[in-house]
């Protein structure tokens, strides 16, 4: 027997151990994939957003002021976006600015959540069709970004902020300057 | 006590099976014929004891008993009584029972059935089918145990998903997993093949009933499966690619080439490796395709019971099964020979270029399916690999595989004249083309995979046709056109549903109507409805076809209590084989509401043509059974000459 | 961790918090624009949803994406550009159809592959 075809019998048991292998490996990941943004390293999406409860609306400009900025996706609607307001407040209180923008969101609920959770936002983008989220490559509420001062997107923080997140972004808004 | 009763029963089960595995085992290497002789008793006992467990399990559905934990977790007693019963196998746990169940019974009717190989083959086949049941007993009463109690019990159950209280819960995971574990004989058969050097045409003759019956269950169990998605998930769609049905393709694209090339082994005794290697392909793919739905490995749209934590246990009896099997396989070499060869128009080849489209098929589900992951795994980009991508790479397969089939049946074994085949394929030919001329006029189809569609379809069907006509045909035979003959209505199904589909999606008030062509749907109404245990907004819909009344669609939105999840729930209504498909959306906030409605000429038969194939491999199970009690000494030889339509 | 959990359970309590329904779809007055835009839909992959297209889902996002869509293809974009439009936002992930990429090559050349070395596996058992 030549050893080509006693290759082919036994390359239906390596094919297998090499399925097996791929399969282990990816045993117990989480199966919703987490999509992270591709607009790291981009300029933050063009955009003239609309003020809320007393607050100035968001436009691309405000975003190349020359120092970096935070800025947060969140809705009225959003359980963590309400987990989320003590540390977005301590980190108003380290001196970030922070602009914020209510996604798929009413004026009349964006007040009453201000109203509940504080506002620790220098400015507020009102984005009723969600677009966005969009713009940003977000894939759910919260979110929040670092851009830089010349308005380019540096880091994506996907989820609600806890407490230790605060330092890391804290670094990340460093690194931007 | 039942539920303790019920699971000492599967104790006792896994006791018979793992007399039959080991004790058999030992007695054929030995020869020792006593311990041989328990293969049989065993293998009923171990039936006897899972059905008394599954009853146990259905009886604590069925009276509601929270104290069992899976009851408590996956039932409710506000839950209509059809859904008590199909509960039980609704979850990991209770499908996990089906699963032996239908294994347990499939080794009792070979323990029963006639040892046409002799009883020492028989035997070998029980205690390579009991090795298989072990693990999977194993599995249940280590990590899975359907009849663990909750102290204290709740008065009250969880509830079962919506999506999952439906009548297609009652026979859809029954019938896949008849058709799924059923090809566990076949894979059984190959082993005991392979250790008992009994490869030839007899044990093909023996096999092949068990392929086709298996067979036949899986290809009703998908086409069941894809029309519940149809008209459960609420997008007018049928067929997703999804892992899902993936996962339950392939091992339905290995048994179909295997039912191909196993008559290849009986009629020439050819293509010996590999048909073995197909009847261990089938099995592990069904084995693979449970474990990788179970162990949420990929991320579905369907519905199911999901739990990563016991996926561990479930790979490891898939590798060493599946690795077993293909261990032996690689020492078989040698040993097994391919066999003759064969003219290249010859039924047989026919036979061979069914079984090449059939694996490339496999082969570019397989990797379609599972290329994302190990391109992620490889550190690469995350992609997603979806319907465009099969449709671009399947389709085109299908098609070609599809106008080969036509021609096939009329080929003879061995080398086949070539002289009568115009005149056969004529009236084919000449339908395909009439069709593909009604589908560019009047019908006004321009695209080109839709024609060909169309046209495959008229071809193989009035090719398969002419061969069902023909007078003094055998049930096989019969069995074999009628399964093709499916295989033309579901293209038809498929072709014409999406080429002359009529969709619109309209925000509208009621009063109001959508006009689509000759169609004519006006919202009578929204209201509210109730049902046993869940809440609706229902429209109506009155659906007129020239000014003629049609149907009166009722699409639901539906809230459920427990738990709480809204659903979808189309308003359907049939029009000759075709459907009327409507969908109530939300409200706009100004009294206006959201409908989509669609016009699906011909969907039906996608359906139809699979319970056609089924058909087909059940009347071919006969057939077999009938021709080879005629004339079983021309089997032996293996030069039985399939009845031919020429 | 604890108290997340707490104000979770007093949060998850008040009515405020579900997200709004989406608007209903409004399609393109344009027919054929329109049949395009759903074509594009059908392909691109819901980002919060189990498997499942944009054209399929009810998912809040997945309507600000059709929204999209329309508002692009309407405006002139050809289905390949709104596409490139998503992937450059959301990577190779949003879209089902897999990019013709050296990554993908082997996916891409699964078909032929499989085909090719099975008729030259088959063409060892034909008679000469």
């Amino acid at each position: 027997m030549s050893w080509t075809t006693r290759a082919l019998w036994l390359l239906p048991l390596l094919l297998f151990t090499g399925l097996v292998v791929l399969m282990a490996q990816n045993l117990g990941k989480p199966q919703q994939a987490v999509v992270r943004s591709h607009m790291v390293g981009k300029p933050a999406p063009a955009m003239a957003l609309e003020g809320v409860a007393g607050v100035p609306g968001l436009a691309t400009a405000d975003l190349k002021a020359g120092t970096p900025v935070l800025v947060n996706l969140f809705a009225s609607w959003c359980l963590p976006c309400a987990v989320e307001a003590p540390q977005l407040k301590a980190l108003q209180a380290r001196g970030v600015t922070l602009y914020g923008i209510a996604v798929r969101d009413q004026p009349a609920d964006v007040e009453g959540f201000l109203a509940k959770h504080g506002n620790p936002f220098g400015r507020i983008g009102l984005d009723p069709g969600g677009r966005m989220m969009i713009g940003f490559g977000a894939s759910g509420v919260p979110e929040t970004y670092v851009i830089d001062g010349r308005g380019v997107v540096r880091y994506q923080h996907l989820g609600e902020i806890r407490a230790e997140h605060v330092p890391m972004l804290l670094a990340e808004l460093e690194k931007a300057k | 006590m039942i539920p303790e009763l019920g699971h000492f029963a599967l104790w006792l089960a896994a006791a018979a099976a793992l007399l039959q595995a080991v004790g058999v085992t030992i007695g054929l290497w030995r020869n020792d014929e006593g311990l041989m002789r328990l293969a049989v008793p065993s293998a009923l006992v171990q039936a006897l004891m899972t059905v008394a467990a599954f009853g146990a399990l259905t009886w604590a559905f069925v009276v509601s008993d929270f104290s069992v934990k899976l009851v408590a977790t996956n039932s409710h007693s506000m839950k209509p009584d059809m859904y008590l019963w199909t509960g039980v196998w609704a979850n990991h746990e209770g499908s996990l029972l089906l699963w032996v169940l239908v294994m347990a019974l499939s080794g009792a009717m070979v323990a029963l059935a006639p040892a046409t190989l002799g009883p020492r083959f028989r035997d070998r086949v029980l205690s390579v089918q009991a090795m298989v049941a072990l693990g999977f007993f194993a599995f249940l009463l280590i990590a899975s145990n359907p009849f663990e109690r909750l102290v204290p019990a709740p008065t009250e159950g969880q509830g079962l998903n919506p999506l999952l209280q439906d009548p297609g819960l009652a026979f859809h995971p029954p019938l896949l997993y008849i058709g799924y574990v059923g090809l566990s004989v076949a894979f059984a058969f190959a082993v005991a093949g392979m250790l008992e050097d009994k490869v030839g045409p007899a044990w093909a003759k023996a096999t092949r009933p068990w392929v086709a019956g298996a067979w036949a269950f899986l290809t009703m169990g998908i086409a069941l499966g894809s029309f519940w998605a149809y008209y459960e998930l609420g997008w007018g769609g049928w067929w997703f690619w999804d892992p899902v049905e993936n996962a339950a393709l392939m091992p339905w694209l290995a048994g179909t080439a295997l039912l191909h090339s196993i008559a290849v082994v009986m009629k020439r005794d050819a293509l010996r490796a590999w048909t073995l290697l197909l009847a261990v392909a089938a099995f592990s793919l069904s084995m693979m395709g449970t474990f990788i739905v179970r162990s949420g490995l990929l991320t579905s749209v369907h519905a199911f019971a999901v739990d990563p934590t016991r996926g561990l246990f479930l790979m490891g009896l898939m590798a060493l099964y599946i690795g077993g099997a293909l261990t032996i396989y690689a020492l078989a070499a040698g040993r097994v020979a391919e066999g003759r060869q064969f003219a290249l128009v010859s039924r047989e080849s026919a036979l061979v270029a069914n079984n090449l489209f059939m694996s490339a098929m496999l082969g570019v589900v397989l990797v379609g399916t599972l290329y994302p992951m190990a391109l992620e795994a490889s550190g690469g980009a995350q992609i997603s690999v979806g319907p465009p991508y099969f449709n671009r790479t399947v389709l085109p397969m299908l098609l070609v595989a599809a106008i080969l089939m036509a021609v096939a049946p009329f080929l003879g074994w061995r080398k086949s004249a070539t002289g009568h085949l115009a005149s056969r394929l004529l009236p084919a030919g000449i339908a395909a083309a009439a069709v593909v001329v009604i589908a560019v006029w009047p019908l006004g189809v321009r695209e080109i995979g839709s024609l060909l569609g169309f046209g495959a379809a008229a071809w193989l069907g009035v090719a398969s046709l002419s061969i069902l006509v023909k007078r003094g045909l055998t049930l096989n035979a019969a069995g074999m056109a009628l399964a093709h003959f499916g295989v033309a209505v579901s293209i038809l199904g498929a072709t014409a549903s999406g080429a002359l589909q009529r969709e619109a999606l309209v925000t509208m008030r009621v009063g109001e109507a959508i006009e689509m062509g000759p169609w004519r749907a006006e919202l009578m109404d929204v209201r509210p409805v109730a049902g046993s245990n869940w809440t609706a907004i229902e429209a109506t819909l009155d659906v007129r076809r020239n000014g003629a009344p049609v149907a009166v669609l009722k699409p639901q939105s539906r809230v459920f209590v427990a738990p709480p999840q809204e659903t979808t729930e189309a308003g359907r209504a049939g029009w000759r084989t075709g459907e009327l498909y409507s969908v109530i959306g939300k409200p706009d906030g100004t009294g206006r509401w959201q409908v989509h409605f669609w016009v699906k000429p011909l969907v039906r038969l996608i359906w139809i043509g699979g319970l056609l194939m089924a058909l087909g491999g059940v009347l071919a199970l006969g057939g077999k059974v009938r021709a080879g009690a005629r004339r079983r000494s021309a089997v032996a030889e293996g030069a039985l000459p399939l009845p031919q339509a020429a | 961790m604890r108290a997340l959990a707490v104000a979770l359970l007093l949060l998850a309590g008040s009515p405020a918090l579900a997200e709004p329904p989406p608007p209903p779809d409004v399609p393109l007055a344009d027919a054929q624009l329109e049949a395009k835009a759903k074509a594009l839909m059908g392909e691109l992959r819901c980002l919060t949803c189990q498997n499942q297209s944009i054209a399929d889902s009810n998912a809040g996002q997945a309507q600000a994406m059709r929204v999209e869509v329309r508002e692009r293809i309407a405006s002139g974009d050809s289905p390949d550009e709104v596409r490139a439009f998503f992937v450059e936002r959301y990577g190779d992930w949003v879209s089902f159809v897999p990019p013709a990429r050296e990554d993908t090559a082997l996916l891409w050349a699964a078909p032929l592959l499989f085909l090719t070395v099975g008729a030259l596996l088959v063409a060892r058992r034909f008679r000469r």
